[in-house]
């Protein structure tokens, strides 16, 4: 048990550092992405609500399909039938993405946000070298543009995630795989987006390689201002990159909170699961074994999601969907366990 | 008695054919490994993409050839064998694979990739002992055969794929298990069950494992003996608790300082990580120590020669690094 039930100074620390109320650039409310199946809808994000200020980095963790990527791509509009978004809103610098279509939507699409995919080392065309792929993409949003205007720009773009200019002309297949993830950086800021969704920018790398993209990506934040949603469930990285974490757990979120405070504390028991199945390089301890499965997400479940894998399930949580509360500043669980307070309550 | 599995001077050379006249790609270079058959022992290589981690793992189950040095089975060159003892060798030694959503046909019912091996290895004599068999297996590994044997691939999760994989290599009984990345595509609350399952069926089964992965903290956890490859070459080598606790080799250190740490307080240690491009490290060094371009405390001397494991503490800890050479240092 890991929930202490005092406040750590780290709580008040964090509001100063908090960038202002007003400065919301993502505004996502009881978004819903339902896929059809021949036996009924499979509520793959259900209810997700959460905001994103401008320069902060938000994690999004959790297991195999939770829900993660499908809310990635709904911001993105990228959701392929059969699935579609089924109610909510996405608001992103005021205008709601869910309701853009056709040109309006493509404008939108990479000049105000961008993507750095899964595997983003496949995502590059093979027989285009990287200036040209970069060069597609400005020139496609901003017309013509001079050559010379253009190379120093991308030229530009190499430099801020550190790749050497020989880049420019060189192929995908020239490069290793952490240099690619960089060029896919580089593509992502070169049109200068408010939002950047990167999911799992780092799961096919090893250590060292996924420590110089982290840091790319975070130097890319403090430079450009950007904000960003990193999708992940490397607990550990997400420590060193994130700025506030949402956990998600079939389809919802169920605890999203500074990443300090989550760390220091954890109220729901999927996330204390999730802490403390990380493996440690520090010292050795038995390994952390978890039972039962997910229910079918096709039937709309009566109570909290969490209820068949719970080790502190009640009889309320059979009834009633605990709502989001915030337990701590800024620091919100949905979880019968606690009263307002954060007390645990059994 | 001979050891379960013993390597020596192992070199595997891709490229460099009569027909490509591109530079070779030396993936494994002087290789030495040992496996005692008793008692069981999980035994990991850990290294980068590209350290030949997964040639050792296909040279050991056979998929391709050394180029030059031995790898001898319980007393008997994998070279040399004869088509039987290479068929008692392909049921002694089982792998499981990184991809446990590639490696079923999605064509068949799951219970296909059991009923495979007990036909291939004529396990059973009747239809009742087989199911038996499979369902022996499967709880092993914490499963039921009614409630997964008839279904399809895509109707399990990634945990329950690589879990069967399991139960299908424990099956056959064999003495060692090589593991490619098992557990790197299952998600973090399921690892811990497939890591458990290799910890019993070393304690209760007798199965030694070549546990291949670029997870430190895994290799921490469960591992007996670690080697840690860089280019084809040991870096470092020890019990797995000493390496990881008290590493000593530059490229080991670095490896250990990158790993992120849960705890938003503590952020990336260590020096600034440098990575170059993988071309230019292959062939940026001819002789000497294939680290040395991104070393931070190379010398002169790590040009000339190609440094040789020096021990650098108790229990066979030895690092291939110049740093720990004792001679060299009394002669400064």
């Amino acid at each position: 048990m890991t929930a202490a039930t005092t406040i750590d100074p780290v709580d008040t620390a964090m509001v100063d550092r908090s960038p202002a109320e007003q400065d919301t650039i993502l505004d996502i409310r009881n978004l819903q992405v339902f896929y059809a199946t021949p036996t009924g809808d499979v509520r793959a994000v259900d209810n997700v609500s959460f905001k994103v200020q401008r320069g902060e980095i938000i994690g999004l963790v959790g297991e195999s399909g939770c829900g993660k990527t499908t809310t990635a791509m709904a911001i993105l509009r990228l959701v392929q039938p059969p699935g579609r978004i089924a109610g909510g809103e996405i608001n992103l610098d005021s205008v709601n993405l869910a309701d853009l279509e056709g040109d309006d939507l493509r404008e939108t699409r990479w000049t105000k946000l961008s993507l750095i995919p899964q595997g983003a080392m496949n995502s590059l065309n093979p027989v285009m070298r990287i200036s040209s792929q970069i060069k597609d993409t400005i020139r496609t949003h901003e017309g013509r543009i001079s050559n010379r205007e253009l190379k120093d720009r991308i030229l530009q773009l190499l430099q801020l995630v550190g790749l050497p200019s020989r880049v420019y002309d060189m192929y995908p297949h020239e490069l290793s795989g952490g240099m690619k993830q960089r060029a896919c950086i580089a593509m992502a800021i070169a049109l200068d987006p408010v939002l950047v969704i990167a999911d799992e920018p780092t799961s096919a790398l090893d250590v060292v390689v996924q420590r110089v993209v982290g840091e790319t990506l975070l130097d890319v934040k403090e430079r450009l201002g950007v904000s960003m949603i990193v999708i992940g469930h490397d607990m550990g990285l997400m420590a060193q990159l994130v700025d506030r974490l949402a956990v998600m757990y079939a389809g919802r979120i169920v605890e999203f909170a500074p990443v300090e405070s989550i760390f220091n504390e954890q109220f729901h028991p999927y996330t204390q699961l999730l802490i403390e199945s990380i493996p440690s390089i520090k010292e050795k301890k038995p390994l952390k074994l978890t039972e039962g499965l997910t229910h079918d997400l096709r039937t709309h479940m009566q109570g909290c999601i969490f209820q068949l894998r719970c080790p502190h399930v009640m009889d309320i949580c059979r009834e009633e969907n605990p709502p989001m509360r915030a337990l701590r500043s800024r620091h919100e669980t949905a979880c019968h366990l606690y009263d307002d307070d954060g007390v645990r309550l059994h | 008695m001979a050891p379960l599995l013993d390597i020596k001077k192992a070199t595997k050379i891709y490229g460099g054919g009569m027909l490509s006249a591109g530079p070779v790609t030396v993936a494994l270079q002087d290789y030495d490994l040992t496996i005692e058959e008793a008692p069981a022992t999980i035994t990991t290589i850990a290294g980068e993409s590209g350290s030949g981690k997964s040639t050792l793992a296909n040279l050991v189950l056979g998929f391709t050839d050394l180029t030059s040095g031995q790898i001898i089975y319980r007393g008997r060159d994998l070279a040399e064998m004869t088509a039987q003892e290479r068929m008692d060798y392909r049921r002694e030694v089982q792998a499981v694979f990184q991809d446990p959503y590639a490696v079923y046909n999605p064509f068949y019912r799951v219970k296909h990739v059991f009923d495979l091996i007990i036909r291939n290895f004529k396990m059973a004599s009747g239809k009742a002992e087989a199911r038996d068999m499979i369902e022996d297996a499967l709880n092993v590994v914490g499963m039921r055969g009614e409630e997964v044997l008839e279904k399809y691939p895509h109707q399990l999760s990634g945990g329950q794929r690589q879990r069967m994989m399991m139960a299908r290599a424990y099956m056959l009984k064999p003495k060692l298990i090589v593991a490619d990345e098992p557990v790197s595509m299952v998600d973090a609350s399921l690892r811990a069950m497939i890591l458990d399952i290799m910890l019993r069926l070393r304690d209760e089964e007798g199965m030694s494992f070549l546990y291949i992965t670029h997870d430190l903290s895994t290799a921490y956890q469960i591992g007996d003996h670690i080697y840690l490859l860089y280019q084809g070459s040991v870096a470092e080598s020890g019990e797995a608790a000493a390496v990881i606790e008290n590493p000593k080799h530059p490229y080991v250190q670095l490896l250990l300082d990158s790993i992120p740490v849960p705890d938003p307080s503590v952020k990336w240690g260590g020096d600034e990580a440098t990575t170059i491009d993988d071309e230019e490290m292959r062939v940026s060094v001819d002789s000497g120590c294939r680290f040395y371009p991104r070393c931070t405390q190379r010398m002169d001397r790590c040009l000339e020669a190609t440094p040789v494991p020096f021990p650098v503490g108790a229990n066979n800890h030895n690092a291939s690094c110049f740093l720990y050479d004792e001679e060299e240092k009394v002669l400064v």
